[in-house]
């Protein structure tokens, strides 16, 4: 009686632990909502969802890496170089200072969609290779592929003939095409998202690819021993993340309207801490899809929400900051071994 | 007589450096028997089954399957050829399911997708005809370590494996799930399988195997038929060996009781249960059992490092609460771990960083630690343990195992205590190596420090200690003086709880 007492205590005690961070975010979107009504409005969800879309993209990339008990420091700058990439591509052709001033006829949109998805694969062929060929730590290869990719950046923005300038003036048909909204209300990005969503869903959970990261990311030995070539499934998994890289940076360019070297800045931590959040553990071998995209969703409802109550920009920073401690922090709980 | 054996090991040879882990050793199996392959820890089955599966290459001998010879490169050919192993530490991704696990690396599909409906039926199938309560669809790593080990089975039943080798497959289970585990043998035996089951359980063995080979020091001593023999036969074939000379003779006289553990209990089990004793002052004390009986746990939680549930720990008559390893040391006790590479030494640190760091508080002199002090130390450490090392600065990863374990037995000596608690101090030492560390724990017992020492070979105790005690699954079995001692009523009292 007593012992069964004390189990059920310590399993209350867990529980509320364990789920503390949704029961904390919870509050805080409740109390957002007291404090104003508007913010629940079908607009307002509907605003914060596309905005919530690239970086969702971005996360579902990131997201793998993370399985596979690594990371990536590198997505936003790889995103910011794909980004370039489609942008000035897609210049309006009747903007005079454009990169490319011989593109006389608008280009057919998918041409500059497969070259970002080709720049942001190679970039992450690079960290793939690292992590599986050269034993590196995905910590340290994106690192030194983040300071490359933003020196990459850098260049290509400043070799534009005017000088270092914002790559805008989009063409018409590409802004339509991110950020035109079905019957004036339903934005595309969240569609597009969603289908990536479900695409990664499929690759997850029922092709050899999905399966085989989870063993690797959960137990390398065993799944070494089990006959799954490690190295091969973990470029895999890299170069299926360039892809989601690549479309995200198609879709960002289009949706901000405008590069420069800051574009993709800080947007892998954001990725990181959606998939944190969203259940998927740094410890190898643990996400979910659907977690991955609450996970991000959350984290662009605070943001917006800290904006909208107007909380100054440098308190945003450090409430985040411990969002994200505490995300890690309760993640980590669940596997320590007791002694 | 020609007999046909389904798998020969003939003459295996494989020398580490320093150690001859086996010496002509030899297995034969029949297709649908099961044959118990026994012996001390350290006689060499594990190394002999590493050179089955590849893991290892023996330097002399021939591997023979169905007639032809065979050299697997790995586990995973052998898998593909029909030979699997349930270790007993279970490799599995214990965040997947059942069947994922099962069908890793070979997943059927469909239209390039994996068909998930295949995998259940076809992992449904094993199950049923093994009789295995699990639904494929579960999270493994929530299943009980009996239903992984299941799991594991069924896995080399999938691959049809005609050779089954069981790593110690009882250890962990009650006997429920132990009679469960003899049905789904004895249905692998009549379908042809041949087994080779390595345990220490004697009346497991007895019950369930057709035939017994015995090893001993890396060589084979027998084979007999299982009907033909008793537990007290396995045990004189398994330890016969001479003790002579093999130990420095014992000078340490046993004083005053200067620890009194009462009622021990660990706080997250497995560890150990209920656990009395008494340790006096210049006493050797050995603690014996077998692998899983939970020895190391019980030093943890004397020293700290493991939460105790309950129990008292009383030393020179008070009660001492040793919350962590640091109020332990302050305490006066010190630890040796088992795992030297993984918990002992810093490898790529000096021999003097490794010999001050548990006392580096002692160093300080105002803000910054003592040169000087920390030289003369770690100059004390090297002579006193005889240390062979080229100089102070020597990275301790670039000595022998005998001399890395002399510098953290001199670290910890440095802490100045009063109980030394080691854990399998000479595991991975060479025999020459082994009687140094012997005559070190006799003279640190005559200067009236008292030793706790977990062993698992048998005779290292017998040769050293004034006092056995026994654990098994938990629990403290018995305490032996030296004089009453024996290798057969040590095994005995091993097997008590299990």
């Amino acid at each position: 009686m007593e012992e069964t007492k004390k189990i059920l205590n310590r399993n209350w005690k867990e529980f509320l632990l364990d789920y503390a961070l949704y029961f904390i975010l919870g509050l805080m979107i409740i109390g957002v909502v007291i404090a104003d009504h508007s913010f629940l409005s079908l607009n307002n969800m509907l605003k914060i969802l596309a905005q919530a879309s690239t970086r969702g993209i971005l996360a579902l990339g990131v997201a793998g890496m993370i399985v596979l008990a690594g990371t990536d420091l590198s997505a936003g700058r790889i995103l910011g170089c794909g980004a370039a990439v489609s942008a000035s591509l897609l210049q309006s052709v009747t903007y005079a200072s454009r990169m490319y001033p011989n593109i006389l006829e608008p280009i057919n949109m998918l041409i500059p969609l497969m070259l970002s998805i080709f720049v942001c694969t190679f970039f992450c062929i690079i960290n793939g290779f690292g992590v599986a060929k050269l034993h590196m730590h995905a910590f340290i290869i994106s690192l030194g592929t983040q300071l490359i990719a933003y020196g990459v950046l850098c260049l290509y923005i400043d070799s534009q003939k005017g000088g270092a300038q914002p790559i805008a003036s989009l063409d018409s048909r590409y802004i339509d095409f991110v950020n035109g909204k079905i019957g004036g209300v339903f934005p595309y990005l969240i569609i597009y998202a969603a289908i990536c969503a479900a695409i990664m869903w499929v690759v997850w959970n029922k092709t050899t690819l999905g399966k085989n990261m989870f063993a690797i990311g959960g137990n390398k030995e065993a799944a070494a021993v089990s006959g799954v070539n490690v190295e091969k499934n973990i470029m895999g998994v890299y170069i299926v993340a360039g892809i989601l890289y690549g479309i995200a940076s198609f879709l960002e360019a289009g949706r901000v309207q405008s590069v420069t070297t800051a574009t993709g800045l800080n947007y892998d931590l954001d990725a990181i801490s959606g998939c944190v959040i969203g259940g998927v553990s740094f410890s190898g071998g643990v996400g979910t899809i659907p977690g991955i995209l609450i996970g991000v969703v959350i984290l662009q409802v605070i943001n917006y929400s800290l904006y909208y109550l107007g909380v100054n920009a440098y308190l945003q920073y450090i409430i985040k900051g411990l969002i994200i401690i505490l995300a890690v922090a309760i993640d980590v709980r669940k596997y320590i071994a007791k002694k | 007589m020609a007999e046909t054996y389904l798998l020969e090991m003939n003459d295996i040879e494989k020398q580490f450096p320093g150690v001859k882990a086996l010496d002509h050793a030899k297995l034969k199996l029949r297709a649908g028997t099961v044959h118990a392959l026994m012996g001390e820890n350290g006689a060499g089955k594990s190394t002999l089954m590493k050179c089955l599966f590849g893991i290892y290459k023996a330097d002399v001998g021939q591997v023979i399957i169905d007639g032809k010879e065979t050299n697997f490169t790995g586990p995973k050919n052998a898998l593909d050829n029909g030979v699997a192993m349930v270790h007993q530490e279970l490799n599995q991704v214990l965040k997947r399911s059942v069947m994922e696990n099962i069908w890793l690396g070979r997943f059927p599909k469909k239209y390039g997708l994996i068909d998930h409906r295949l995998m259940y039926n076809k992992t449904k199938e094993v199950f049923d005809e093994l009789d295995i309560p699990v639904d494929p669809r579960t999270i493994i790593g929530k299943l009980s370590v009996s239903q992984r080990q299941m799991v594991e089975i069924a896995k080399a039943v999938s691959y049809n494996a005609k050779i089954l080798v069981l790593d110690e497959p009882t250890s962990s289970l009650t006997q429920e799930e132990v009679e469960h585990l003899f049905v789904i043998i004895n249905k692998l035996r009549n379908r042809g399988v041949a087994m080779v089951y390595i345990s220490h359980k004697m009346e497991e063995i007895l019950r369930i195997s057709n035939e017994v080979t015995i090893m001993r020091d890396g060589q084979w001593i027998a084979t007999e038929k299982a009907a033909d023999l008793t537990t007290d036969k396995i045990i004189k074939l398994m330890v016969g060996r001479d003790l002579t000379h093999r130990f420095p003779p014992k000078t340490n006289v046993p004083g005053d009781v200067v620890l009194d553990v009462q009622n021990l209990t660990g706080k997250y089990m497995p560890s150990c249960k209920d656990v009395s004793f008494q340790l006096k002052k210049g006493e050797i004390l050995g603690v014996a059992g077998l692998v899983g009986s939970r020895r190391t746990e019980l030093l943890e939680t004397i020293f700290g490092i493991a939460h105790h549930e309950s129990g008292k720990i009383i030393k020179d008559g008070k009660v001492v609460n040793n919350k962590d390893s640091r109020t332990a040391i302050k305490n006066g006790f010190a630890m040796l771990t088992e795992e030297r590479r993984a918990t002992g030494i810093f490898g790529g640190m000096s021999i003097t960083f490794n010999s001050v760091i548990a006392n580096i508080e002692k160093y300080k002199k105002m803000l910054f630690l003592s040169n000087g002090k920390m030289n003369s130390d770690t100059k004390w450490v090297i002579d006193s343990m005889r240390v062979k090392t080229p100089s102070y600065r020597t990275a301790i990863r670039s000595l022998s195992g005998g001399n890395q374990q002399k510098v953290i037995l001199g670290r910890w000596l440095l802490t100045k205590p009063d109980i030394l608690l080691l854990d399998e101090p000479t595991r991975g030492i060479d025999v020459g190596a082994k009687y140094e560390i012997y005559q070190l724990i006799i003279n640190l017992a005559n200067e009236g420090k008292s030793v706790i020492v977990v062993s698992s070979e048998m005779p290292e105790l017998l040769g050293i200690c004034d006092r056995i005690m026994v654990m098994s699954n938990g629990r403290l079995s018995g305490i032996l003086n030296i004089e009453d001692a024996t290798q057969e009523e040590i095994m005995r009292l091993a097997a008590q709880y299990i």
